[in-house]
């Protein structure tokens, strides 16, 4: 293997002459295949996956393109080729998604060719964004900084990504499929609501191993992951992927559409005759064909060796100055800044969610802004969350206020991470063929009416996501509070779910009562958080506790009251 | 129709017998699964060559316990978007142990070809009127795999490499 020093920089996988030929090659393929297509040659169905397998949508305006972004972790060089690509061939703006990654909603078809050769050019491209095939594998934004991390998941996403690309079984599966690692105490990947959930651990020798959750995901039916293996040994990692998805691909129904998840094979087989398939089919893929060496792991790892960080003292005093002085500042500390491994250092997070604004959006003028900042304070180095946000996971303690202030002046310093500001929506009507109703306005519409961060501040960690229809790209399912967009009649409505939790206590969300408008869904957010707050004991009760305390009965009497 | 071998137009030397039709004695025939399980006693001690088709819904292990009888397996794609034909390949070679002709059958397209090949295909019916450049470039667009395969047998400590087919 032929490893690039990763130098000063913070956990980057380097491409190698071998990465960067696979993808000049495809992008080459692709430009051929966009040829066959316009001669005739490919149908429009034969070219539909050969186009999704290259990230390229039709939506109701106009192409969207995602540009995969592995395990959520990129380089402040490849955010601000990002953003001169948002300048020149979009509208000067870019929007992150709940797969950490970023998309493109105004693409021309005949430039695609152009972006792709100029996303190769920073080792980015956009394959198995979409299409049936295994999908960018997500992880924790805080991998590699987080104080209760046990393993490192950028290493075992790093060897999926490279295990899964262009997989030569597995590319015409029934259905997309997703898979997030999780390596920490807490669960900030959502690993339960996957195809496949992997949550890493160490046994008691210290060696890593995984727990396979299986048939997890939301949509039309939900359904929460389930435990198919508590201990996989790290050689055998890859081997029992393989064996779960062959499984998946012979026996997952290609019957219907809505159907043709693995999760609903899981249900219709039962977890146990899924679980004797899959262990049938792992014990004779066992062989030292699959089994994942220890030293290319270890290769692997050495891409993500931890940047070199100073030693600055734990307690900084510039930083308790500056939060002594500045109230916002120490509202967004308390908020956005979590701890890190490395004394003297801290996880920002960077609030993609103004009040008023679409979450997940950015202009390309600050794309450059975070560029230069990661590059200024986090070892040039940044990622994206799934609720949407972007985090710089190693600024000194020291450097925190100089950063806040510069995010600040770029309306990027809201102090709203986990609270109800921080909504997840999908793009809804506004773009999405699929739509019933739109997301984007009624997350504004919330936001603005939450503003103040004192008063977000005061009602604390609350969850609330938006999804333009039952296809939950918005994961409504798993918010505290979660909207769906429904059509009745032509009119916009919204379904409002409580109780939804995607943490490792998974919860798909309760129904509370009968669709409401626009207006009064805004209005009825806001009846749920009084209701909260007037019964919550004490600061301490989340918003989650409380409901489940005290049951669905006094929201839906003060919401529906009047009916 | 047109039979791609090798990244090249070949020869056929096979042809299909619809069910009902009388099965010749004096040369190389695919029949279909369901013929060979109503019929099975009918093709003892049969010289010529005889392959079986199947539906991309029965999977390797119905033909498994018979596969020393045939010397190629066509596997029907009933819609190149239906993959399972892709297990089904590889279940025959690597569990079964299945060293004949396998064949891909259906609607397959150019896009597909290198990932037959790699799960075990030796060959693939085309529909008339097919472009052979389009098949022969799928063979060498793609230089680069990153996990094992059928076409060859590193273990997966080589994560990477440069790939040898055709
Ligand atoms: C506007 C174009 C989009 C279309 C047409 C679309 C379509 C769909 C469909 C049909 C599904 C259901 C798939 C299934 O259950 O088998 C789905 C699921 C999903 N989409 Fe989208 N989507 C779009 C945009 C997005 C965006 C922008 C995001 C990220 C912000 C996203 C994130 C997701 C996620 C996370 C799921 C999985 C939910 C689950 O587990 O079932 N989608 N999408
Ligand atoms: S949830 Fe529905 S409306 Fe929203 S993006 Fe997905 S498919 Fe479109």
């Amino acid at each position: 293997m032929n490893h690039i020093a990763p130098g000063a920089r913070a956990g980057i996988y380097h491409y190698d002459e071998i990465d960067r030929q696979f993808v000049a090659e495809r992008v080459e393929q692709f430009r051929k295949q966009v040829e066959r297509r316009l001669s005739g040659e490919l149908t429009e169905e034969e070219f539909k996956p050969v186009r999704l397998m290259n990230g390229l949508y039709l939506q109701l305006h106009a192409y969207m393109l995602r540009i995969a972004v592995p395990y959520g972790v990129m380089s402040a060089t490849q955010l601000r080729k990002l953003a001169e690509i948002g300048r020149r061939y979009d509208r000067g703006y870019g929007h992150f998604t709940t797969r950490q990654n970023l998309q493109y909603n105004w693409i021309k078809l005949e430039d695609t060719p152009a972006i792709l050769h100029e996303l190769a050019e920073v080792d980015m491209h956009a394959l198995q964004t979409s299409g049936n095939c295994v999908r960018n594998v997500t992880t924790d934004p805080f991998v590699g900084a987080a104080r209760d991390e046990v393993v490192d998941g950028r290493v075992y996403a790093e060897i999926l990504r490279q295990w899964t690309t262009m997989h030569p079984e597995f590319t015409y599966l029934p259905r997309k499929f997703k898979i997030a690692i999780s390596g920490a105490e807490s669960d900030r990947a959502a690993v339960r609501i996957h195809d496949v959930g992997l949550l890493a651990r160490r046994n008691d020798k210290g060696e890593a191993g995984f727990s396979f959750y299986v048939g997890g995901g939301l949509g039309r039916s939900p359904f929460v992951g389930k435990l198919v293996r508590e201990w996989v040994a790290e050689e055998d990692f890859v081997a029992y992927l393989e064996a779960i998805l062959r499984v998946y691909n012979q026996y997952g129904r290609r019957d219907n559409i809505y159907k043709a998840r693995i999760k609903i094979l899981v249900h219709e087989l039962g977890l146990e005759k899924f679980t004797q398939e899959v262990e049938e089919e792992f014990a004779r893929l066992r062989g030292p064909k699959y089994r994942l060496d220890p030293e290319i792991v270890e290769g692997v790892r050495q891409h993500f060796a931890p940047p070199p960080f100073e030693e600055p003292p734990d307690h900084s005093e510039a930083l308790e100055r500056a939060k002594a002085s500045d109230p916002a500042f120490a509202n967004w500390l308390a908020v956005n800044v979590a701890e890190h491994k490395a004394p003297g250092y801290a996880i920002a997070t960077i609030s993609l969610k103004p009040a008023g604004g679409i979450p997940g959006d950015a202009t390309c003028d600050q794309m450059d802004l975070v560029a230069d900042l990661a590059e200024r304070h986090s070892f040039g180095e940044l990622r994206v969350t799934h609720v949407q946000n972007l985090v710089l996971a190693h600024v000194k303690k020291d450097e925190l206020y100089d950063l806040w202030k510069q995010l600040d002046a770029a309306e990027l310093g809201s102090a709203n991470a986990g609270l109800i500001g921080d909504i997840i929506a999908c793009p809804g009507l506004d773009y999405c063929a699929l739509a019933n109703a739109r997301s984007i306005p009624l997350a504004q519409a919330i936001s603005a009416r939450f503003a103040d961060p004192v008063r977000q501040r005061t009602i604390g960690e609350l969850g609330i996501k938006i999804s333009g229809c039952i296809n939950a790209c918005g994961h409504h399912h798993v918010g505290a509070i979660g909207i769906l967009g429904v059509d009745k009649k032509g009119t916009e409505y919204y379904q409002i779910t409580v109780g939804g939790d995607p943490t490792l206590t998974t919860e798909i969300g309760d129904i509370l009562g009968p669709a409401v408008t626009e207006t009064e869904a805004v209005d009825a957010i806001e009846a749920i958080v009084d209701v909260y707050l007037a019964n919550r004991t004490g600061e301490g009760e989340r918003f989650i506790d409380t409901l489940r305390r005290v049951g669905h009965a006094p929201f839906k009497e003060r919401i529906y009251a009047a009916d | 129709m047109p039979l791609i071998e090798n990244g090249r137009i070949g020869e056929d030397a096979w042809s299909f017998i619809p069910d009902g039709e009388p099965v010749p004695n004096d040369r190389p025939v695919i029949i279909s699964f369901e013929r060979w399980q109503a019929e099975r006693d009918s093709f003892e001690g049969r010289n010529a060559r005889l392959g079986v088709r199947l539906k991309s819904g029965t999977l390797a292990g119905a033909i498994a316990a018979d596969l020393d009888r045939f010397s190629l397996v066509a596997l029907e794609f009933p819609k190149f978007r239906d993959g399972r034909g892709f297990s089904t390949a590889r279940e025959l070679r690597e569990r079964y142990g299945y060293t004949g002709e396998i064949r891909a059958v259906g609607h397959v397209i150019p896009d597909q070809y290198l990932f037959l090949v790699r799960t075990g295909f030796t060959s693939v019916e085309a529909p008339e009127g097919t472009n052979p450049d389009s098949w022969a470039n799928a063979l060498k667009e793609i230089t680069i795999a990153f996990q094992p395969s059928l076409d060859d047998t590193a273990p997966l400590s080589l994560l990477r490499r440069k790939l040898k087919v055709g």
